[in-house]
């Protein structure tokens, strides 16, 4: 049904329009105009491949900057720039795009469908995603610069005390939200939908599981930061006061807006990766999940809770006691069903027969590395102490650990695992391997001595630092530094498959993989499914 | 393929990270250069002991859940003929472990609650001190004194931009500290004069954010004598990394020297305004003290060339405002430019420092008006109100 929609879009493609053949148009225009599931997941992924390097050379500014005490690079307005249009690079050009691109690709592949169930939509949800950048990252080159305001944009600094960059800022975020809100949509709409006979909700791989959650947080929560931003919006330019204590306003409600947003949205970046590592560590210890249902049911509490939690990110904005106990505790009960997660994992690994291929040494270290995210944000959870971690780098280590060794390692591993079904070659190993290794020291280079320079003292957001904090400071930039170049690798091994060089592989690739979307051929052929196929 | 070998590294690296995490705990127990303060008061070591008591059952959790994962890594591979099992689910092992992390939560759940009940608890204060953030300074008034003043970086310029070798407390010092006494309840009101700033004293375990247009309230209760450093913990803008705070804690008997001895000062201070606002003062004179206020106070912004930051912070060099009426000019200097982060210093500066940098500013850079400001001047503006 929907692959006709796809070939009525190409006026010239009439008669072949019954057909199935990969029939499309040639050039860019097979680019602008495709409303293939496979085209577009690899236009969301090249997009997100893109922006992790524009987001890491603003990252690279800023630990340049602080390699050592001392004003050398930049100045202030700048840093504060490259901070928080980093943050919103990688969060919302970076990871969020990797996993509709993953989606894309996969959730049809995995759940029998022969595309997504709205295409043209699809086709527009990513094609918004490249003007929305453009606008955001204009605004570095123009007179008085981008936002500079963190990327919490927190009013008043984001509404009177900001500079005409955020109408810039504000419609951008509001076509992002524009995307990811039709992305969901589609990603609903074809799991409902478009399973094939026998695909039962259970039988659903966890992938497929996790990002039909994550849809639904997106739904939920996207048009709260569209309101929030607008808000911020007329509070500059109309004359309101939302924000604004002298006209009645209030800037703290500015912040429970926003993390009522944020707080899911921190899952929005994490459920889809705990669904890839669901899916690598089973086919590589050649054994199925342990828990299968307890893990729908903790990624389904996970969710929920993440609604009733924003407030555990604003512990020393002022609130009443009774407010800041209930955050503590929900809080705190998140650490159950993510430690449900974690366990499900290390007895799925219990007794397999394991290998070690780049996409498990990844999810490997997404489980270790995530992990440790977790227990510092158990730590962050206890208000008393979070008093002292909140806003210095105890906090940008722990999102970074959940962020980068957990969504983007996670991303990777997922890369690595699907790309001979993508381009039809093996990745090179040894590569892989070498991306690997370099990746996970330096990563720890680069953030683990975050949580000492923290406790230390060192708030974030500053671009210059007392003098006790200099020797972390040189060696976390030069972890980030050897991060950085590290992924270079990665490209390379990605532009390897792309241009087919490599050993063919096979329609299985893996020796334990199991599900629908390792039975069709290597590479996926342009049309799959049609004939949908019968589950058992 | 050498999964064997991958494998054997994978176990090396992670040992090794883990031993980093371990070893954290003794390099912790030694220096306060990697870990979080205990501080100075009894709250501060609450906080201390909540921190290192997670971080312990963190670091036991991590331990034991990271020691199956790695014995299964070592043990349960494929070269090493190890054939997988098919188990799977049991409804047991996922109660169990769903039931033991809620039980040590619990048992966390209630010393935290315990302190944080006791460190929102300001009532029955000794003593009570107006905190106010403005971009970038913070301002402290004393509630039962007629005592307040701005507290502002004091590392010079030359250190930032590398000129000059950076001092001790680089950073970390300010011209006038918050000076409190040792032994009496303090309740700090916080609040901000523009944007959100946060008032950090490690030692003290306090962190609250400054909010304008509302106030917040916490306290503490210092045993020990000594300087306490903190700074601003909540991004406010250009100068957030460069706005710190000291508090000078002193002995009862020394404080209250000191206090007695701030009232006279600013007692004399205000009297020398007035007699200042009868006195006219040469071109030299005013320019002198215009150029050295203009560099403390508004070059942050407006920046030593005059020049502003283009799109963000308007010149003042060739400028329409600075350079025709003078009532006008002082009247934005005196009082500020509401939604914007042009501030009223009135408050901050005196009428003489005022006149001078109203006359520096329209005289430096080549405006050249020829213009004297005297504090009489500045003062008719003032008293005609905002």
């Amino acid at each position: 049904m929907s692959t006709d929609n796809s070939n009525t879009l190409d006026v010239n493609a009439d008669q072949q329009h019954v057909d199935h053949h990969d029939h499309k148009p040639t050039g860019i225009t097979r680019w602008l105009y495709t409303t293939n599931h496979k085209d577009i997941g690899t236009l969301y992924l090249l997009f997100s491949l893109t922006m992790l390097f524009i987001g890491g050379s603003l990252a690279m500014v800023i630990r340049a900057e602080l390699f050592q005490p001392g004003l050398q690079f930049v100045d202030p307005h700048f840093f504060n720039q490259m901070t928080t249009v980093h943050g919103l690079v990688m969060v919302f050009g970076a990871i969020m795009p990797a996993f509709v691109g993953l989606a894309n690709w996969m959730v049809p592949l995995m759940i029998g469908a022969p595309d997504m169930a709205l295409p043209r939509m699809n086709n527009w949800s990513f094609w918004i995603l490249p003007f929305s950048f453009f606008i955001l990252l204009s605004t570095l080159f123009m007179e008085g610069g981008g936002p500079a305001a963190g990327w919490t944009f927190y009013a008043p600094l984001s509404t009177t005390y900001s500079n005409d960059s955020t109408a810039f800022f504000v419609f951008s975020v509001h076509l992002l939200g524009i995307s990811s809100i039709m992305g969901a949509m589609n990603v609903i709409v074809t799991i409902f939908n478009l399973r094939a006979p026998g695909m039962t909700w259970m039988k659903m791989p966890l992938f497929v599981w996790t990002w039909l959650i994550t849809a639904f947080l997106l739904i939920a929560v996207m048009p709260v930061l569209a309101g929030t931003v607008t808000m911020v919006l007329t509070d500059k330019y109309f004359g309101t006061s939302f924000f604004d204590a002298a006209g009645g306003g209030d800037p703290v409600m500015f912040q429970h807006i926003f993390w009522f947003f944020g707080h899911p949205e921190v899952y929005i970046m994490i459920l889809p990766a705990f669904g890839i590592v669901s899916s690598i560590i089973p086919t590589f210890a050649r054994k199925p999940l342990f828990g299968y249902e307890s893990m729908v049911v903790a990624t389904a509490s996970i969710a929920f809770l993440s609604f009733i939690v924003w407030a555990h990110h604003m512990f020393t904005t002022g609130m009443p006691v009774a407010a800041e106990l209930f955050f503590m505790y929900t809080t705190m009960l998140i650490a159950v069903p993510t430690g449900v997660k974690v366990f499900n994992w290390v007895a799925t690994m219990w007794r397999g027969s394991m290998t070690f291929e780049t996409p498990m040494m990844f999810a490997v270290a997404f489980i270790v590395l995530f992990t440790i995210g977790g227990l510092s944000g158990l730590m962050l959870a206890i208000i008393p102490a979070d008093f002292q971690y909140q806003d210095t780098y105890f906090v940008v280590a722990h999102f970074h650990y959940v962020l980068v060794t957990g969504a983007l390692f996670g991303i990777i591993s997922g890369v690595y695992f699907w790309i001979p079904k993508w381009t039809g070659v093996m990745y090179s190993e040894r590569l892989g391997q070498w991306h690997f290794w370099c990746s996970l020291i330096s990563v720890n280079m680069l953030f683990f001595p975050m949580h000492f320079v923290g406790l230390a003292g060192m708030p974030r957001r500053i671009p210059d630092y007392a003098l006790q904090f200099a020797d972390m400071n040189a060696f976390i930039s030069i972890g980030a530094a050897l991060f950085g170049l590290s992924q270079l690798i990665f490209v390379w091994c990605v532009v390897r498959c792309m241009r087919k060089k490599g050993e063919k592989a096979s329609a299985e690739v893996w020796e334990g993989a199991q599900g629908l979307e390792w039975q069709i051929p290597s590479p996926a052929p342009y049309h799959t499914f049609q004939t949908p196929p019968k589950v058992k | 393929m050498k999964h064997y070998l991958f494998g054997l590294k994978c176990v090396t690296s992670y040992s090794v990270l883990f031993w980093l995490l371990l070893n954290s705990i003794t390099l912790q127990a030694q220096t306060e250069k990697y870990n979080m303060t205990r501080g100075a008061t009894d709250i501060s070591h609450q906080v201390y002991d909540l921190h290192m008591a997670i971080f312990y059952i963190c670091c036991v959790i991590g331990a034991i859940v990271f020691a199956l994962m790695f014995w299964s890594i070592v043990y349960h591979r494929k070269s090493k003929g190890a054939k997988a099992e098919q188990f799977h689910g049991s409804l047991k092992i996922e109660l169990l472990w769903t039931a033991i992390p809620v039980l040590i939560l619990i048992v966390m759940a209630i010393p935290a609650s315990r302190t944080l009940i006791a460190m929102e608890d300001t009532s029955k204060a000794d003593l009570t001190v107006l905190v106010t953030g403005s971009q970038w300074k913070w301002h402290y008034k004393y509630m039962e004194y007629p005592i307040e003043f701005y507290s502002m970086l004091a590392t010079p310029r030359e250190q930032i931009d590398n000129l000059a070798e950076k001092a001790e407390f680089y950073l970390r010092d300010v011209d006038k500290p918050l000076v409190l006494p040792t032994g009496k309840k303090i309740r700090f009101l916080v609040t901000s004069d523009d944007v959100i700033h946060a008032w950090w004293v490690p030692a003290f375990a306090i962190k609250k954010d400054a909010n304008p247009g509302f106030i917040n309230e916490t306290w503490t209760k210092v045993d020990k004598p000594g300087v306490y450093r903190g700074q601003c913990a909540e991004l406010c803008g250009k100068d957030h990394g460069f706005m710190p705070i000291v508090v000078d804690v002193k002995n009862p008997e020394e404080f209250d020297l000191w206090a007695a001895e701030q009232v006279e000062l600013q007692a004399q201070a205000k009297a020398e305004a007035e007699k200042a606002a009868q006195q006219t003062q040469s071109m030299e004179e005013l320019m002198l003290l215009g150029q050295k206020t203009y560099e403390s106070h508004c070059a942050m912004c407006h920046q030593i060339s005059g020049e502003g930051l283009p799109g963000a912070i308007p010149a003042l060099k060739g400028s329409v405002m600075v350079t025709q009426d003078i009532p006008a000019h002082i009247h934005i200097v005196a009082y500020g430019k509401p939604a914007t982060a042009m501030q009223a210093f009135a408050k901050q500066l005196t009428t003489s420092e005022l006149a001078a940098v109203i006359t520096y500013e329209r005289n430096a850079w080549g405006n050249n008006t020829g213009d004297l400001v005297q504090v009489a001047d500045v003062v008719a503006v003032i008293e005609a109100g905002e």
